[in-house]
């Protein structure tokens, strides 16, 4: 399913975080979104997935504009995977996962035997299959982002808005997690902090500065020195793969504040509509 | 270099070991492939065996509560004749109701007494206990329970207004008055929590408390400035009791438990998506305003509705689904009937011990269910089981 965005302004907290924004995602594809800390990556996610309303701008999901879907009819196309996570009360892990079929299912009815087996084939796909009867407070920060991911599979929708997945995981698992983002054959939009592992796992790249999207494309095409410098303010020099060939970014230092910017936080410049490049 | 060259199974790549993970070029696991796998033979469903034995139980134990209940008194009834009573009056022809075997006396005390108060104790029980576990689950915060929200000092406000203005002492003008401030009281606190449209459930809960005390001052005023003669009255209600209970009390709490019953029934699943928070509940194709607003104002009417009639029983609210969610989980497809029907037993129980312990004098229901109810539910708290729900943070 083929994800279009078009002029989208988002606000939270009564301020604009994304400033029209317009990318499409062909269907199938993985979007991994970078940019720093208060870039409005996690804003722009939330109004795709129709967490929040966008304040302006249209996002389609192939023809089907966003507001002529129902919450429910939104949930058959698009699981989530957020950051939050509330904890007032405790929750098996196998019935976290079994949440992901309620929009596929009736008010007051009982989870069929399809559903707890997809469930758990979602948690065995996510290598947290012996979790299953576990509490999920118990669970370390890692298996907890596993089972969210668990969940957002076992909703079973042909997009998936992941922000930022590989949080807590260690570094198998990352890798694990973007190769089965990468086979599930799902539209996929997904924040990041990791570049290289962006550039490894992404069809392409859009990445945010103050609430604009100041490049987009393959990863090979956007991601290079200056880019990061400007968006991150960090200096690096890229590296081959002595075996792929494929470019890799070593991180050297800060780079120096331009006169005028800085003690500017990203969020406080947004008013100003400022673009980078 | 091509865009997707690197991203070509290549043993020299980032590749995780394929030993413990599954490559992505391994066909497609995401989809379920052509043998959809079994679930896990060891596969533990929380409280599913507990629902089972727990409903059946709970509904006899109910049964026969009412029944004891109806044979206890001033008026000894035996416990088959008072089963007899009740069966007749409630399937026509019975043999029993007409060849004069029971005598008038027993069937008025029975028919016309006992069962209604017993009948009204089940009601309350189930109403405040599904109202506690509903506004747990809407606001996020496991020490909501009706009276939280003000309603029952509203009610208070209504009642005894109502006692003091001396407009006299019909216990359906007090139940009348009573739901009026229940309603007025909702009313305020959901507007007070109410900013930009939404309920934020933390406002809620510092509204409920404040308007609380603001009810509680007002009442104590017009109980101390009132004439001795009333006080009694007042404490009577304010303290909760059933013992005024006739068949014209049972038909709105039944309505409204009935109602909101269904009403939730059919948002069960949903309920259980808010407990991992509103963002995900929202995801998952959960309108989280509308349910939130819906359940609140649900739980604001059961409250209200008999809070008119019964009084100020406290405690029900709280512990009840607390109870029960120890038990079975916190999956409200289980956890609502268990704990609709534990409240219902565990009210109608104390209401035979209120009427029983100090026979002919009656102990207030409200102080009963806290003298009971505390010290178990502070021994529940202590057990591991507790913890396991989510208690002990």
């Amino acid at each position: 399913m083929r994800v279009t965005i078009e002029n989208l302004d988002a606000h939270r907290g009564g301020r604009r975080i994304v400033t029209d924004v317009s990318i499409a995602v062909p269907s199938g594809t993985v979007l991994g979104l970078l940019g720093p800390n208060g870039s409005g990556k996690s804003t722009l996610l939330r109004a795709v997935s129709g967490i929040d309303a966008p304040s302006a701008g249209t996002v389609r999901y192939d023809e089907t504009p966003m507001t002529a879907l129902t919450r429910r009819q939104l949930a058959q196309r698009v699981a989530v995977m957020a950051q939050e996570h509330s904890e007032e009360f405790e929750i098996p892990v196998l019935e976290l996962v079994l949440l992901g079929r309620i929009p596929h299912g009736r008010g007051f009815g009982r989870d069929s035997e399809s559903d707890i087996a997809l469930a758990c084939d979602a948690l065995a796909r996510v290598g947290a299959g012996h979790l299953v009867n576990r509490s999920f407070s118990a669970l370390s920060g890692g298996e907890r982002q596993r089972v969210l991911f668990a969940r957002a599979l076992a909703q079973d929708t042909p997009v998936l808005v992941l922000d930022e997945p590989t949080n807590h995981l260690d570094i198998a698992h990352q890798l694990e997690l973007l190769d089965l983002i990468r086979a599930s054959d799902r539209t996929v939009l997904i924040a990041l902090h990791d570049l290289n592992l962006a550039a490894r796992s992404c069809d392409a790249i859009g990445v945010l500065h103050d609430g604009h999207l100041v490049a987009h494309g393959t990863p090979e095409h956007i991601l290079d020195t200056d880019l990061i410098r400007s968006v991150f303010r960090v200096e690096s020099t890229v590296v081959s793969h002595p075996d792929t060939r494929q470019p890799h970014f070593l991180f050297d230092s800060r780079s120096p504040q331009p006169a005028g910017r800085a003690q500017v936080h990203p969020l406080d410049s947004v008013q100003e509509g400022t673009t980078t490049r | 270099m091509t865009s997707v060259n690197h991203r070509s199974p290549d043993p020299g790549s980032l590749r995780p070991d394929p030993t413990r993970s599954r490559p992505g070029t391994e066909g497609n696991p995401a989809e379920t492939g052509p043998n959809p796998p079994e679930p896990p033979r060891r596969l533990r469903r929380r409280g599913a065996l507990a629902v089972r034995i727990l409903v059946p139980t709970l509904t006899l134990s109910l049964l026969a509560v009412i029944v004891v209940s109806a044979s206890i008194g001033t008026i000894g009834v035996p416990l088959v004749d008072s089963l007899k009573i009740i069966v007749g009056h409630l399937v026509p022809g019975m043999p029993w109701m007409s060849d004069g075997s029971l005598s008038s006396v027993q069937d008025n005390a029975v028919w016309q007494f006992r069962l209604p108060r017993s009948v009204l104790a089940a009601l309350t029980g189930a109403a405040l206990a599904l109202a506690g576990a509903l506004m747990q689950a809407v606001v996020h915060n496991s020490l909501a329970e009706p009276y939280i929200l003000g309603v029952s000092a509203g009610a208070g406000v209504g009642a005894v207004s109502f006692i003091v203005l001396g407009i006299g002492l019909s216990s359906l003008g007090i139940g009348a008055s009573a739901f009026i401030g229940a309603v007025i009281a909702t009313a305020a606190v959901y507007v007070l929590a109410r900013k930009g449209g939404r309920i934020a459930p933390q406002r809620l809960i510092l509204a409920g408390v404040a308007l609380g005390s603001l009810f509680s001052a007002i009442t104590s005023y017009l109980t101390i400035s009132t004439d001795a003669q009333n006080v009694y009255s007042i404490m009577f209600f304010l303290l909760g009791s059933v013992s005024a209970a006739t068949m014209h009390h049972l038909i709105l709490p039944a309505i409204a438990l009935f109602a909101v019953g269904l009403f939730t029934a059919l948002r069960a699943r949903a309920l259980n998506a808010l407990l991992v928070g509103d963002e995900a509940a929202s995801s998952l194709g959960i309108n989280v305003k509308r349910l939130r607003s819906g359940i609140l104002v649900a739980a604001a009417l059961l409250t209200g509705s008999v809070v008119a009639v019964s009084g100020g029983i406290g405690f029900v609210g709280l512990i009840i689904p607390h109870i029960a969610r120890i038990i079975v989980g916190s999956d409200h497809r289980k956890m609502l009937p268990v704990a609709l029907l534990a409240g219902a037993v565990f009210l109608t129980t104390c209401d035979l011990l209120a009427r029983t312990l100090s026979a002919p004098s009656e102990i207030p229901l409200g102080v009963l269910t806290a003298l009971v109810g505390a010290p178990f539910f502070l021994w529940l708290l202590r057990r591991d089981r507790a913890d396991s729900v989510g208690v002990g943070r």
